[in-house]
């Protein structure tokens, strides 16, 4: 099998093998670049090491396990068309919302159970967030940043084990909607022969849904007068504060909208990996890293970073690679991020003086 | 005595008083009584207390002086732990050979990932010993399968060469035929006392650790040390260059950490690549914080506290707790058991978790703080009134 594949690599095969890889990686990077775009967000306006993330992208992807058990609430009824093996009339369970809407709309809203469910995290996640801010990071402000790390440490532990506590340990299965179960074959739009790049839709949809998340926070920022005000205060909070305006007002609201952020980018990756109670802190780690290698509090860095990371971890784990470096798909993330901080200590577009220390 | 000054040789001395009397101290319910379930005299936890209690004075020489904050400390305790296993797969079960490697190769570790970590500073130092960390982690699973035995974990089998196995040699891990699992059981009355071979072993290990940590503590270098938490760039400008002190606390701390994975695997011949995990690391620096980082004794409070309810907490379950509540009226009593059912038994992360953010946010000092806040409660006459007393500086900056 990897001499098989060693043999096409220069081949013809090459482009399509290339292609191939750096799709793969892109629903990965989607996620860390999310993760890290609110992790940056957050240390750039509020200057906190935020580790409660991750735990942030879990409670988001559990807000779509949620919506799906909510949907699924459903009552037994006695089914008199079937049987079951002893002949006595089948009891099934209906859910509440087939009989109310129909078995087809009804349906249908348990098929888009998880896209449904974004409407469900916003508000949990913005509620969320903002009671973290206002009852806890905002007296950490003054704080070392060890003791920021250490108390959200703390709280995503607590987060984690509450969610353990309702859902269990175990990773719970979320489908994505029917209609994009299946894989699609790529390589045929793109002119290259059938059946050699095939991707599930599923992953192109958080691909473009992250795309799209990552374009309305950067165009909330750049083109709302509210998002001036942020960037205002995010180059200088002192002055921004002594023109007059309630800075800190608006950065809890951001706060609000990192959490929103990761907490949709776990509602939507929930088809791809099952959610469980420990996700987070899986995520949460390599999001440091890919904020670390993308600059410190440089919003285009950390989806930079993001993608560039996921794409690299794909490529490192083919097995072409694999057979000249052993394991290199295991660590390359934390390679490059040892390379990049003792080479270029900002990160790849970090701004100068935002801890250097 | 010992070269410490009198205060100093008497806290020793009743730390190694408290650490020989373990088994006895830990004992207090008679077997018979329904809070036997609190006694923690069993040989297990025991070893716990005093190998956690090293890993956490290793950790505290470098966090809690240095005020570097390592979120990669667990590979150190991984690495000491293979090592011991293949000492014993090659030589025998004579654990000495096995902990002087463990500390040597730990040793060594530390001061290569301290060289690149300590290039940076505050939260990069962090992740990049918690990049290291990981990629230990990642390694001992994939690639590193034919040292570490991967998923399975790394054990001794029958056909391992065991060059220096005597014909009669003890199967387990033993020091000059001293058996690390036997114990001493002592029935006085209805107590049952342990004397196991392997607690006191870790104990004189952990008196010795703690006798270092004291000196260092008091040391020239320990002032270096707190010189470089307290203002590094004051310490730059009188021309000191601080980064070799630093690595000299991260390799004394790895050497630490690198003993404490020798001596679990020394108490029973296993390692595993989940010893290497961010969350054990994230476990010791729940202990050094929850016994207040930077003081003597806090850490092995805190690693003893952690380990403690990690065994006890979670071994009340519901039954437990109705038998507690038992006198109260049936409705008040099924009120309180649910309310306390999700942090205790399977939940007591739960109870970890809140305890510790309470600590950071009101007692960063840790329990030792909280404990001398109490003892300056009591101390304090009725007639000292603090309205005549000068009122604390507030702290600038940070």
């Amino acid at each position: 099998m990897q001499r098989r594949a060693e043999r096409n690599f220069p081949g013809e095969g090459t482009m399509e093998a290339i292609i191939l890889q750096i799709l793969n990686g892109l629903d990965k990077g989607s996620a860390y670049a999310l993760i890290a775009l609110g992790l940056t967000l957050i240390f750039g306006t509020l200057g906190v090491v935020n580790f409660a993330h991750g735990a942030l992208f879990m409670i988001g992807a559990f807000c779509a396990v949620t919506m799906q058990r909510i949907l699924n609430l459903s009552f037994e009824q006695v089914d008199p068309s079937r049987t079951d093996f002893l002949g006595n009339p089948l009891k099934v369970q209906v859910p509440y919302i087939e009989s109310w809407f129909g078995p087809e709309t009804g349906g249908a809203l348990l098929d888009w159970s998880v896209p449904l469910s974004i409407f469900l995290a916003i508000p949990v996640m913005i509620g969320l967030g903002y009671a973290m801010e206002r009852g806890l990071i905002k007296h950490f402000y003054k704080r070392p940043h060890a003791d920021q790390i250490l108390v959200t440490f703390g709280l995503a532990i607590v987060l984690q084990e509450i969610i353990k506590y309702f859902f269990g340990a175990n990773p719970i299965q979320v489908a994505a909607p029917s209609v994009f179960s299946g894989s699609f074959d790529f390589g045929a739009i793109l002119g290259f022969d059938p059946n050699v790049i095939i991707y599930p839709y599923w992953r192109m949809v958080y691909f473009l849904f992250s795309l799209a998340i990552i374009g309305a926070v950067f165009s909330f920022l750049q083109f709302t007068t509210f998002g001036m005000v942020v960037r205002a205060g995010m180059a200088d909070r002192e002055t921004v504060g002594l023109l007059g305006i309630n800075i800190d007002r608006r950065f809890t609201v951001m706060f609000g909208l990192a959490a929103a952020v990761a907490g949709l980018a776990g509602v939507m990756y929930t088809p791809i990996l099952a959610p469980n109670y420990h996700m987070g802190m899986d995520f949460l780690v390599l999001s440091f890293v890919v904020v670390v290698v993308g600059g410190m509090g440089s919003l285009p860095g950390a989806v930079l970073a993001g993608f560039l990371l996921g794409i690299l971890q794909s490529f490192a784990s083919m097995n072409e690679i694999k057979s000249i470096i052993p394991g290199i798909d295991q660590v390359i993330i934390y390679l490059i991020a040892i390379i990049i901080l003792l080479t270029r200590p900002r990160g790849l577009m970090g701004r100068k003086g935002v801890m250097e220390d | 005595m010992f070269g410490l000054n009198p205060r100093d040789t008497r806290f020793l001395l009743i730390v190694v008083f408290l650490t020989l009397a373990t088994p006895l101290l830990l004992q207090p319910f008679p077997e018979s009584s329904g809070l036997a379930q609190f006694n923690a005299g069993y040989p297990d936890l025991m070893q716990r207390f005093a190998i956690f209690g090293i890993f956490a004075i290793g950790f505290n020489i470098l966090f809690g002086l240095t005020g570097y904050l390592s979120f990669g400390h667990a590979a150190f305790l991984g690495v000491g732990s293979y090592t011991v296993v293949w000492m014993y797969k090659l030589l025998g079960y004579n654990i000495l050979p096995g902990l002087v490697l463990a500390m040597v190769i730990s040793g060594l570790f530390a001061l290569l990932i301290g060289f690149i970590s300590l290039r940076r500073s505050g939260i990069y130092f962090s992740i990049l010993t918690l990049a290291f960390a990981q990629m230990s982690y990642n390694l001992a699973y994939s690639v590193l399968t034919p040292i570490t035995n991967g998923e399975t974990g790394l054990q001794v089998y029958s056909n391992d060469p065991q060059v220096l196995m005597g014909a009669n040699a003890p199967t387990s891990p033993h020091i000059f035929g001293l058996v690390m699992r036997d114990s001493v059981q002592l029935p006085v009355g209805d107590w049952l006392f342990t004397f196991n071979i392997g607690y006191y072993f870790c104990a004189i290990v952990a008196i010795l650790a703690f006798y270092i940590s004291l000196r260092i503590f008091r040391s020239p270098f320990g002032m270096m040390l707190r010189a470089i938490k307290t203002n590094q760039t004051r310490l730059n400008y009188t021309g000191l260059n601080p980064r070799p002190y630093t690595l000299a606390a991260f390799v004394i701390s790895g050497i630490y950490a690198g003993l404490a994975g020798g001596l679990l695997a020394a108490m029973d011949p296993l390692a595993g690549a989940e010893r290497m995990q961010w969350t054990a690391s994230g476990e010791v620096v729940l202990m050094t914080i929850l016994g207040g980082a930077g003081t003597l004794m806090g850490p092995v409070l805190g690693a003893g506290f952690i380990k403690y309810f990690e065994n006890i907490f979670s071994k009340i379950n519901d039954n437990v707790l109705h038998a507690w509540f038992a006198f109260l009226p049936d409705g008040l009593e099924n009120f309180l058991v649910a309310l306390m059912h999700p942090f205790v038994g399977k939940g007591w992360h739960l109870t970890l978790g809140i305890l510790f953010m309470l600590v950071v946010i009101f007692l960063p000092g840790g329990l030792i703080e909280g404990g001398q806040r109490i003892a300056r409660l009591f101390r304090r006459r009725p007639d000292s009134d603090s309205r005549h007393q000068p009122k604390p500086a507030p702290h600038v900056g940070e």
